[in-house]
């Protein structure tokens, strides 16, 4: 059911495989229409909400399925329901204060309610005034409900499809996938804070920085300068799904310089300087868990990371804004059985993260700084080939293996 | 004497520990800035939807003046961001005796960020929720909470404010 119209101007992919970029794929307007239709309304699964945040029937939450608002619900059953934020009459948003607790969803417009799953439950004077006026009599409620999305919810995370053809959601994620999923959320989770950060640059340069190993070390400098995270610690990449998904990960305290690149005083814009910690406190850690793997982010095709610095876990949701506007929403957490000590540990690392992190503020600019470049470079690609040209697992984070998958999936799906 | 004394004197020299605090970083000397607050102090910026609905966790949480320290060490030599400034406005100060002695401040704040490459905008507002004490003489914070009002920020924090 593709609309033909929105096919934009042809874009040349220099190569086959997933080693050149073009630039105008972040800066084409008439591809960002046609990625909402196919890639978030196509058969994806979207990350909308924790369950957590709406714990009780009638809580409810706005979020968004790529730039389309939409409203998660849970029922007086503890069914979790997502359907776009939009009354099927004139198109009037019906919720737009964040979330709350209803009985139901009616419209401030002209009063059309229904229940929490998006059913038309009544039209206000459908039947006029003493009869007089109204709706026609083969008005029928139960052909407008509200435009529904399919619903699972994995460990606490609530994902949203609106195509028939995704299938399920532990068939998309994959083995690999779902089982670090299941690493992360293995038992209840504390929402610890949320906030948002507009990123003036096109989503998939975000997406692509997620699934950038290479860079971590180089352009976040803080890890590299107290030794917390460097491309020689043991780690790696592994991608599925045809390349949609990735996850990095590493363990620290199991590198020596010796014999890399780090090595070479002056070489790399990382290594310049040397300081210590006034406060080390900032970064003492536990161990989370029992393999050892102390940073791992991972993302889920097209918009969800999951991410463990540490011992600074958090979700995050991008939301496309326009052609070179995103926004990117953080959502905090530990674990409800935390201990005091483990809780402080949590609340000192929140420095590292999000639009103030030490370790990783230049994930707010760093897209900004592509987008403002390439904006004229027509005919132009960005190289990917550090790791090799293929779409696989790397013993290795020197790789950009995470970005060429998410190009190869981005491509089948897009059909270009 | 009574610490607790909330007097028009007081007042004043509360609203020009403001204004000075303002100045310090307006004016980018930055290196100054941490010592406006105790040894031992609170300096965070939380939203004021979290900060309403409990969530502790903010933008950033500093809990002593060696790690206010580090927060302009990282600025100064770890961190990689586009060249600006700021501009505080302020509001006037609300002072009241705190519990534990000294006394709560509230003061709202307006707040521009300024591009290197001229570019301006209207960076943050929100209130200082401060917990100001006398040390030996001077007036320090041993509590600033920055409380904003949205809870989105551009691009990113890397100036304290």
């Amino acid at each position: 059911m593709q609309d033909h119209s929105l096919i934009p101007a042809a874009i040349e992919w220099p190569t086959a495989d997933a080693t050149r970029v073009p630039f105008e794929v972040f800066t084409d307007p008439e591809l960002y229409a046609r990625e909402q239709q196919v890639l978030f309304r196509g058969p994806t699964w979207n990350f909308v909400a924790l369950d957590i945040e709406i714990p009780d029937p009638g809580d409810y939450k706005t979020s968004f399925v790529g730039d389309t608002p939409v409203l998660v619900t849970r029922d007086q059953d503890g069914t979790v329901h997502c359907m776009v934020n939009r009354c099927a009459h004139r198109g009037s948003a019906l919720k737009f204060d964040g979330s709350g607790n209803t009985q139901d969803l009616t419209c401030v417009y002209h009063n059309w309610r229904y229940d929490l799953a998006g059913n038309l439950q009544s039209v206000a004077f459908q039947h006029g005034v003493r009869q007089v006026g109204g709706m026609p009599p083969d008005f029928d409620l139960a052909r407008h409900n509200l435009r529904r999305a399919r619903v699972e919810v994995f460990h606490g995370l609530v994902f949203a499809t609106f195509s028939d053809e995704t299938p399920p959601l532990r068939e998309y994620l994959g083995e690999r996938m779902a089982s670090h999923i299941a690493r992360v959320l293995n038992r209840p989770i504390r929402i610890l804070g949320t906030y948002s950060q507009t990123l003036h640059s096109n989503w998939k340069l975000y997406m692509e920085n997620v699934k950038d190993s290479y860079h971590a070390s180089l352009l976040h400098t803080f890890f590299s300068t107290f030794k917390l995270n460097r491309l020689s610690m043991q780690g790696g990449v592994l991608v599925d799904g045809g390349g949609a998904h990735h996850l990095s990960w590493s363990r620290r305290g199991t590198d020596t310089a010796a014999g890399t690149e780090y090595e070479k005083a002056g070489e790399l814009r990382a290594q310049l300087d040397d300081f210590t910690l006034a406060d080390p406190t900032l970064i003492k850690s536990w161990l989370e868990y029992d393999d050892g793997i102390t940073h791992s982010i991972q993302s889920i095709f097209p918009c969800f990371v999951l991410q463990q610095i540490q011992n600074s876990l958090a979700v995050r949701l991008l939301v496309p804004r326009s052609v070179d506007e995103s926004e990117l929403f953080w959502i905090v957490f530990g674990y409800a059985d935390d201990t005091p000590e483990q809780y402080d540990m949590r609340l000192r690392q929140s420095n590292l993260i999000g639009p103030a992190g030490l370790v990783s503020m230049e994930d707010g600019i760093i897209g900004n700084f592509i987008q403002r470049s390439v904006h004229r470079e027509q005919g132009r690609s960005a190289i990917l080939e550090m790791g090799g040209k293929e779409v696989e697992d790397q013993q290795s984070r020197v790789s950009e293996a995470g970005v060429r998958g998410f190009w190869q999936a981005y491509r089948a799906r897009m059909d270009i | 004497m009574n610490q607790a004394l909330v007097n028009p004197e007081l007042v004043n020299r509360v609203e020009r520990l403001q204004a000075d605090y303002v100045d310090c970083i307006d004016d980018e000397r930055y290196a100054d800035w941490p010592g406006f607050f105790l040894e031992e102090c609170l300096y965070t910026i939380i939203s004021r939807d979290n900060a309403r609905r409990g969530l502790p966790f903010g933008f950033l949480w500093c809990e002593n003046r060696r790690m206010l320290r580090d927060r302009i060490a990282s600025m100064k030599n770890a961190n990689i961001y586009e060249p600006h400034t700021y501009r505080h406005v302020l509001g006037r100060t609300s002072v009241r005796p705190a519990e534990a002695g000294g006394w709560r401040a509230r003061t709202s704040y307006m707040l521009a960020r300024v591009m290197h490459d001229g570019g301006m905008d209207l960076f943050s507002t929100g209130a200082y929720e401060d917990w100001i004490v006398e040390d030996e003489g001077t007036l320090r914070f041993r509590e600033k909470r920055v409380v904003t009002d949205s809870g989105r920020i551009d691009a990113l924090i890397v100036i304290p404010f």
